[in-house]
């Protein structure tokens, strides 16, 4: 039987950080496929643009806005931790995790809402 | 008469590391604390039980324990906020550290720690010398005594997800007594508890979780804290003072 | 090389690095939106792209920066979650910051250069 020690967790902060975390690592994933799509311009424009015409499909553009998701996530967050590394403490660096993830959700959606 | 109120069904870690939970019906009393309902079980049902404290009113730390998946104060922890009108209890030893047997776990690893962060005041005067005239107003006496009143409790290395994951982790209460001393303009031993603290497993390991932050019941920041030690480890990189020891 | 000096250093670079992509994604996402508003097309891109000294200065930035930000990241998550053997953490570090240079590099390249139709 296991030890039940991770009651901890239970807090908006633990969070904020476990989703930076897990956005950055599939931020990392994803950025070698952006490049590589990005590199199909070295065939020319045609190669380029026969791929964004596949991105039209509605599956493609939710998985989009959830990048953008976790782009806007992962910057708010690490913005988070460089003025908590580097400026005076303030208490209500608490409720502004939970207002940059909303912000973040707020951004992805709003492109969903702009492409679809 | 009053109706008698429902037993508590407290569950309990027994063993080492390998081991169970075995359960327990405790009589519920008005004002009762977690501590309470152990010490009840250890004197009335089970004289085996293995557990640790010392003063139970809050000033010691030695009764810290897992409630709930949360380590916590138990003699600071009524269980009326514990059990949410579900009367069960589930009391398990600190998190992060070995078990010795049933609630106690061994402190060893975060008071080795605690030492190998540089927690030691090194004196650069003798009994001799005048008092060190220094005002408590000092943003760096300011700094200091904001971090002091740490009494090792270690519930601040249990609730770290730093400390789980990386082996090598200093832990909060060992930094934020760092930081303490580097604020310490008395001590003489800057320059090495920096390298102490800026080599692997040191503050930078620090994801500012700040699980410590919220479990702390002395209301310490150790996140605030080592951050401070942060900015002072790229300070002294900077300007070249992080030097290796020599081997 | 000192332990301790690396540590530090890594530490330094995760931050500064964190601190210029900052700004670049803001431009970045708002290009995003201005691009998408009204349909993407390779010519669009292309257009503002092709030859301009200021876009390739933003975007090789913006490459080199994520390289080293993503390296030393991952190898931070691959040490609390993965292993703790230093050659196995200096090998994703050292994997992930070249293959993200080398493939980002080519990447502004493709955008930038003056290309085939």
């Amino acid at each position: 039987m296991a030890l039940s020690q991770t009651g901890h967790r239970r807090n908006a902060l633990w969070t904020a950080a476990l989703i930076h975390r897990v956005s950055g690592v599939l931020l990392a994933l994803f950025l070698p496929l952006h490049f590589l799509v990005l590199g199909l311009a070295l065939e020319g424009e045609a190669a380029l643009g026969s791929f964004l015409k596949w991105t039209e499909n509605p599956l493609v553009k939710f998985a989009e806005a959830g990048l953008v998701f976790l782009l806007a996530v992962h910057l708010l967050g690490g913005i988070r931790v460089l003025v908590l590394e580097n400026l005076v403490w303030r208490d209500a660096y608490k409720s502004a995790a939970t207002v940059a993830i909303a912000i973040s959700f707020g951004v992805g959606a709003l492109f969903l809402f702009q492409v679809i | 008469m009053a109706k008698p109120k429902p037993a508590l069904n407290v569950s309990i870690w027994r063993g080492r590391t390998d081991g169970a939970y075995q359960s327990f019906e405790v009589p519920r009393q008005d004002n009762q604390t977690v501590l309470d309902v152990v010490t009840y079980i250890q004197r009335h049902l089970d004289a085996t039980l293995s557990y640790r404290f010392a003063c139970r009113v809050g000033v010691c730390g030695s009764c810290a324990m897992t409630v709930n998946g949360r380590p916590r104060w138990t003699c600071r922890t009524h269980v009326s906020r514990v059990t949410d009108g579900d009367d069960t209890l589930e009391i398990g030893p600190l998190g992060n550290l070995p078990v010795i047997k049933d609630l106690a776990a061994d402190m060893r690893p975060f008071f080795e720690k605690w030492q190998k962060a540089g927690g030691k005041f090194e004196a650069s005067t003798d009994r001799h010398a005048p008092m060190a005239a220094i005002s408590p107003d000092g943003p760096k006496r300011a700094a200091a005594s904001k971090a002091i009143e740490c009494i090792n409790c270690g519930i601040c290395y249990a609730a770290c997800d730093s400390v789980r994951w990386n082996v090598d982790y200093l832990g909060p209460a060992a930094l934020n007594r760092a930081w303490t001393l580097q604020n310490d303009e008395r001590d003489a031993g800057h320059a090495a508890r920096l390298r102490a603290v800026a080599a692997d497993g040191g503050c930078h390991s620090c994801h500012s979780h700040q699980s410590c932050e919220a479990h702390c019941p002395a209301n310490l920041n150790p996140t605030e804290s080592i951050a401070g030690l942060k900015r002072m480890t790229v300070q002294a990189y900077i300007r070249g003072e992080l030097e290796a020891e020599v081997e | 090389m000192s332990a301790i000096r690396t540590a530090t250093r890594l530490y330094v670079l995760q931050r500064l690095t964190a601190a210029i992509m900052g700004p670049l994604i803001i431009v970045h996402i708002a290009l995003i939106f201005y691009a998408t508003h009204d349909g993407l097309t390779a010519t669009e891109i292309l257009e503002r792209t092709r030859g301009s000294t200021i876009w390739f200065g933003f975007y090789q930035l913006f490459v080199i920066s994520a390289a080293v930000h993503g390296a030393i990241g991952l190898r931070s998550v691959t040490n609390d979650w993965i292993t703790d053997r230093p050659a196995a953490l200096n090998a994703i570090m050292w994997g992930t910051g070249l293959l993200l240079l080398i493939l980002g590099t080519r990447a502004v390249i493709a955008v930038i250069a003056p290309g085939a139709a």
